[in-house]
């Protein structure tokens, strides 16, 4: 059963920890629990998303650089 | 005269921007991101245009986009307000090419005072004193720890292209120079494409304090200083005018010395010069000049009764200082807080959301510049500054008074935001008797972190 990883604030998403840097996670990688997978900018201060559950990520759900809202999906996690 | 004006900013200064606009008979026409469609600037202004999607870089960043829209709303001029492309000295010099004005000074002033080494060359050059440091951009490590070692630590190790308290850092000791210096050499080429560094001497204790001027390109005039030592992370959060700690003749030469630099640059607009004051020796040091409007430019207008949004306007417009030095006279005292949004009982988290129940404070003295009204949705894309709740009095012990009852009728329903922590701030021993500097908040914090979360 996939599950939704969700955004815990509204804010920016971002897949890379600096526009230089690769990205925290792919499509296909598998995750631990605690695994950073992207950030949120919300009012200029990063936060860190983190996974909830162990497995593979689906597909991502959000775009780098997309806005999202507080429980919007990031990412699919199966 | 300019007749139409383009503010390519949002939040509370766009509001202030626009109200200087529509008191000259200035057509003011907003941008807006696509988070900003609903906000009180959009809502006031006479005409308002999309310049793209919520993230910063593809719209209020956006040159492109900015001098597209300024030019097809047939604006005279682009007011940059501050943060955004106001010291963008490429973003300055394409308004000008577009066949429009930029409010504010020229590219080429903006590229030599946003350097904080050219910046500092010129300071020097016009007889103003620099803190102790490198002098100029780093070469090599061996270079720098040399000069490291002759100034002593702790050291500051500074981004030239860096400003507003990003890109730096202290180090202690010799061993932590060496190893945050590549550090903060591949972290300013990242943050500003620009990797070069310089260092300068920590002043331990020194406070804050900087003085507005207005320049026409020929001439430049002070209209005194501000004090902004209450700083946490570098971010300002209370300031006030007069400084608490200035004797009469160091405020005579530190304005003097400020009007200085501005004429020697041929400086046009409102601008800010910013110094470390040493209490005990009373000397002063030069840090950086911003080329724009300042978030706390209320306190000034307070103390002087002058309008420096206006002002620069009327001198982007093409008109000559109105003002003779002996013309600008201060009296009273004025007192800012920023109201963010944010939990001081939280480590100061962010916290974006609606305002549910909104009161404003007033009475005799006292002003809130914001851009909230009831209902409105703050949106997280953005700095978490909500307004800046500004109290003048006869004098310093009566303007705290006055900005504690004002705190008191601030009422903004549904958010978090730093009210108590200024309420705690007015209550404070220290702070009444003027006694800080620009590391008293961070300590203070951890010490009342209880009472905060209260």
């Amino acid at each position: 059963m996939p599950k939704e990883l969700l955004s815990p604030l509204p804010g920016t998403f971002y897949r890379r920890p600096a526009p230089d840097k690769p990205a925290y996670k792919n499509e296909g990688d598998e995750v631990a629990i605690g695994d950073v997978i992207g950030l949120i900018e919300v009012m200029k201060s990063f936060n860190e998303v983190k996974a909830e559950t162990a497995g593979k990520i689906v597909k991502f759900l959000a775009d780098n650089e997309e806005p999202v809202m507080a429980g919007q999906p990031l990412a699919e996690i199966a | 005269m300019l007749k139409s004006l383009f503010i390519a900013n949002r939040g509370e200064i766009a509001v202030r921007i626009i109200r200087a606009a529509r008191e000259l008979g200035i057509r003011a026409i907003q941008a807006h991101s696509a988070a900003d469609a609903t906000s009180l600037a959009v809502r006031m202004a006479d005409e308002a245009v999309d310049i793209g999607p919520p993230h910063a870089a593809k719209s209020y960043l956006n040159i492109q986009a900015i001098i597209d829209a300024a030019r097809a709303a047939k604006a005279d001029a682009i007011h940059p307000g501050y943060g955004f492309l106001a010291e963008n000295a490429a973003f300055a010099d394409a308004v000008v090419a577009a066949g429009m004005i930029f409010v504010g000074p020229s590219g080429d002033a903006i590229r030599t005072m946003g350097d904080k080494v050219s910046a500092r060359s010129a300071a020097e050059k016009a007889g103003v004193p620099v803190v102790p440091g490198s002098g100029g951009r780093i070469a090599d490590l061996s270079e720098a720890a040399q000069i490291a070692e002759r100034i002593g630590f702790p050291i500051m190790i500074k981004a030239a292209a860096g400003g507003g308290g990003r890109g730096i850092r202290i180090a202690n000791t010799r061993e932590e120079f060496e190893q945050f210096l590549p550090q903060a050499q591949a972290e300013a080429q990242a943050a500003f494409g620009d990797g070069g560094l310089y260092i300068e001497k920590v002043i331990a204790r020194a406070r804050h304090i900087e003085v507005q001027v207005l320049g026409d390109g020929e001439r430049a005039i002070h209209c005194f200083e501000r004090e902004c030592s209450l700083q946490r992370r570098r971010q300002k959060l209370w300031e006030e005018a007069p400084s608490p700690a200035l004797p009469e003749e160091v405020r005579r030469k530190l304005c003097a010395s400020a009007v200085a630099l501005a004429e020697a640059v041929h400086y046009k607009g409102a601008g800010t010069i910013e110094y470390l004051y040493d209490d005990e020796s009373h000397d002063f040091y030069f840090i950086e000049m911003n080329t724009r409007i300042q978030v706390e430019h209320p306190v000034t207008e307070f103390i002087t009764g002058l309008d420096l949004v206006r002002e620069m306007i009327l001198i982007a417009g093409g008109a000559r200082l109105r003002h003779q030095q002996k013309d600008i006279r201060r009296q009273g005292h004025a007192i800012e807080v920023r109201i963010n949004a944010e939990d001081p009982a939280k480590n100061f988290m962010p916290f974006p959301g609606s305002v549910s129940g909104l009161r404003v404070p007033g009475g005799p003295g006292t002003r809130f510049d914001t851009m909230l009204y009831d209902g409105y949705q703050v949106p997280p894309f953005y700095d978490s500054l909500l307004g800046k709740l500004i109290v003048w009095d006869e004098t310093r012990e009566q303007a705290i008074a006055r900005m504690k009852r004002a705190l008191h009728e601030l009422d903004i329903g549904g958010l978090k935001t730093t009210k108590p922590l200024h309420l705690l701030l007015a209550e404070d021993g220290e702070v009444r008797k003027g006694q800080f500097h620009t590391r008293w908040l961070e300590p203070w914090l951890e010490a009342n972190a209880t009472r905060l979360s209260q």
